[in-house]
């Protein structure tokens, strides 16, 4: 009767292998010290690659809290990297504040952003939720794109680099190191959550929201907290997204972007956080490997990416079934 | 049989329906500690609508609902399963993909001591100790017969003061059907009261104290079970056969 009592239902493939405990850390271990040393190792173009899939790892991740662990569907994700963004291109541009303090007011204005899109949409059904989700992320890139605070079509540009404890964050490297602990963070939250008690709400609500409800647990709260921390994940990825460019416009956070994170977590296998990552790291730099290709490379992405869904449907990572 | 002990349910006067459908024109009823009170009735007379009206699914459009004591009357569904009133729905609800256990676990959810979860798992393997030796199991593949007691385990996880049965016997073999009522009636013998709705009439008066008919959405009739099982002309008129 433990909270994180999972492993009942048999597992397949390399489920078992994984389980193991100890293996489970030599394998995180090496793969954090291969992110420390990469830097060292590659010249800034992949530098620049990595830092571009890392942050793509905090936003799947924060999608999968929707997608995955609540079952709702989310074509408007961009929308809360793009709040993050915004609230940090405004409030240090119009208004002349200090990057860490206007980061609590970009977290603040996810949790509005999912309060907003969570509150109405709550009682629809999955294919209306993607109609409604779809809509406010246009809306917000929209706004984003005829507001004068917003900088309209050209967006805001000259966001200043921040420190932190007297450490100028100013080089692709530096902020590649950034990139890396709000991952970490990311992955350590993700964990956290699945297994607590919210996270086994999620799981009941996800797979029968009636016999959830029939059990005493509020199905709206649960389905609010999954947006509202999948929003605040989007954008604390969005506020260093900003200030790594230095400039945003409404274009980088397009309908694409949504699909691509969506992506990224149905190929990776959705609830499970290794897949997640993995499926971000696949949608990033798949099309940066096959630069080679030339104009080729999205078709043959594509193709590739069609035939992973085709043979394993539920997403690349191994799990539990219909978990 | 009335009289004897609290009543735990009362309805006075509720009406509910679906959209500009009234279902239930007035229902007066109560549920006494300890007792099983059967809720007999055609197809459409208005059962199942009764006991979610009573679990909160559906809401009350005129009268009242008291549980314990208090006025539940419009309150969500969660908050009334929390109150110690479980309603196990037509159709089980089983969590495909889920364990046997972990099915169970969903109904102590609210329960937040973990002493008391594993006494109640142990004593909901005792009930159906097939439950316990599939606890590994997906529960989704389980037989229609065992998904029903593990419908009524996860129930009985959340440590209900009144129990809601919609048809438990609903689609069983039957012997299972048989086996569904034994496990009713000793559940009620270890002290839960029991509002069970139910197709077979005959079977559900032999083993309830209590009987209410019910005929287009209002109350028809209501008695000791003992004394409508005796009525013919009832049970020809409104139990069918």
């Amino acid at each position: 009767m433990t909270s994180n009592s999972n492993g009942a239902v048999p597992t397949h493939g390399l489920g078992p292998f994984l389980q193991d405990a100890r293996l489970r850390w030599v394998v995180a271990i090496a793969i954090l010290a291969f992110l420390v040393v990469a830097p060292m190792i590659f010249g800034s173009y992949i530098t620049v690659i990595l830092t571009n899939a890392l942050l793509y790892v905090v936003l799947c991740l924060g999608l999968n809290i929707v997608v995955g662990y609540a079952g709702l569907l989310d074509l408007g994700y961009a929308a809360f990297f793009a709040v993050g963004a915004y609230t940090i291109g405004v409030l240090t541009i119009q208004f002349g504040f200090n990057f860490w303090v206007a980061f609590p007011f970009a977290v603040l204005a996810a949790v509005l952003a999912g309060v907003i899109i969570g509150g109405p949409t709550l009682r629809l059904r999955s294919d209306y939720l993607a109609i409604v989700t779809l809509g406010f992320g246009e809306i917000v890139r929209f706004s984003a794109r005829n507001l004068e605070i917003t900088g309209r079509a050209s967006g805001i540009s000259g966001i200043q680099d921040p420190s932190l404890f007297g450490w100028q964050i100013r080089t692709q490297t530096d902020y590649y190191y950034v990139f890396v602990v709000l991952a970490i963070i990311a992955v350590i939250a993700s964990f956290r959550l699945a297994n607590s008690r919210l996270g086994r709400a999620w799981l009941y609500v996800r797979h029968d929201e009636d016999a959830a409800e029939a059990m005493g647990i509020n199905r709206v709260q649960v389905k609010l907290a999954a947006y509202v921390i999948g929003a605040i994940f989007g954008a604390v990825g969005g506020a260093f997204f900003a200030a790594n460019l230095g400039a945003i416009s409404p274009e980088s956070f397009s309908f694409e972007q949504s699909v691509l994170v969506l992506m990224a977590v149905i190929l990776g296998g959705m609830g499970k956080i290794p897949g997640v990552i993995l499926g971000a790291f696949i949608i990033i730099l798949g099309p940066e490997l096959l630069r080679d290709l030339g104009e080729f490379r999205l078709l043959v992405f594509a193709v590739g990416l069609l035939l992973i869904m085709l043979f394993r449907p539920s997403g690349i990572w191994p799990g539990r079934r219909g978990a | 049989m009335s009289t004897s002990g609290n009543a735990v349910l009362k309805l006075k006067g509720i009406e509910a329906g679906y959209g500009r459908i009234q279902a239930l024109m007035g229902i007066d009823l109560e549920v006494h500690e300890g007792q099983i009170v059967t809720l007999l009735g055609a197809n459409g007379a208005g059962k199942s609508t009764t006991l979610k009206t009573i679990s909160g699914l559906v809401r009350a459009r005129a009268g009242s609902v008291e549980f314990m004591g208090e006025d539940i009357t419009g309150k969500n569904a969660h908050q009334i399963a929390r109150s110690g009133l479980v309603h196990v729905p037509e159709g089980r609800h089983i969590l495909r993909g889920l364990s046997v256990k972990e099915n169970l676990e969903l109904g102590a959810f609210t329960v937040s001591d973990a002493k008391l979860r594993q006494t109640r798992m142990q004593e909901v393997f005792d009930l159906f100790p097939i439950l316990g030796k599939r606890q590994h199991q997906d529960g989704s593949l389980l037989s229609g017969g065992e998904q029903q007691m593990l419908a009524m385990g996860r129930a009985l996880m959340h440590g209900p003061k009144l129990l809601l049965l919609d048809e438990p016997s609903m689609g069983l073999a039957p012997k299972l059907v048989l086996e569904t009522m034994r496990i009713v009636k000793r559940l009620n013998e270890a002290g839960t009261t029991i509002l069970l709705v139910e197709q077979n009439a005959r079977l559900a008066l032999r083993l309830a104290h209590y009987g209410y008919v019910l005929e287009s959405g209002a109350i028809r009739m209501k008695d000791e079970a003992a004394r409508l099982q005796a009525d013919k002309s009832i049970v020809q008129a409104y139990l069918g056969e």
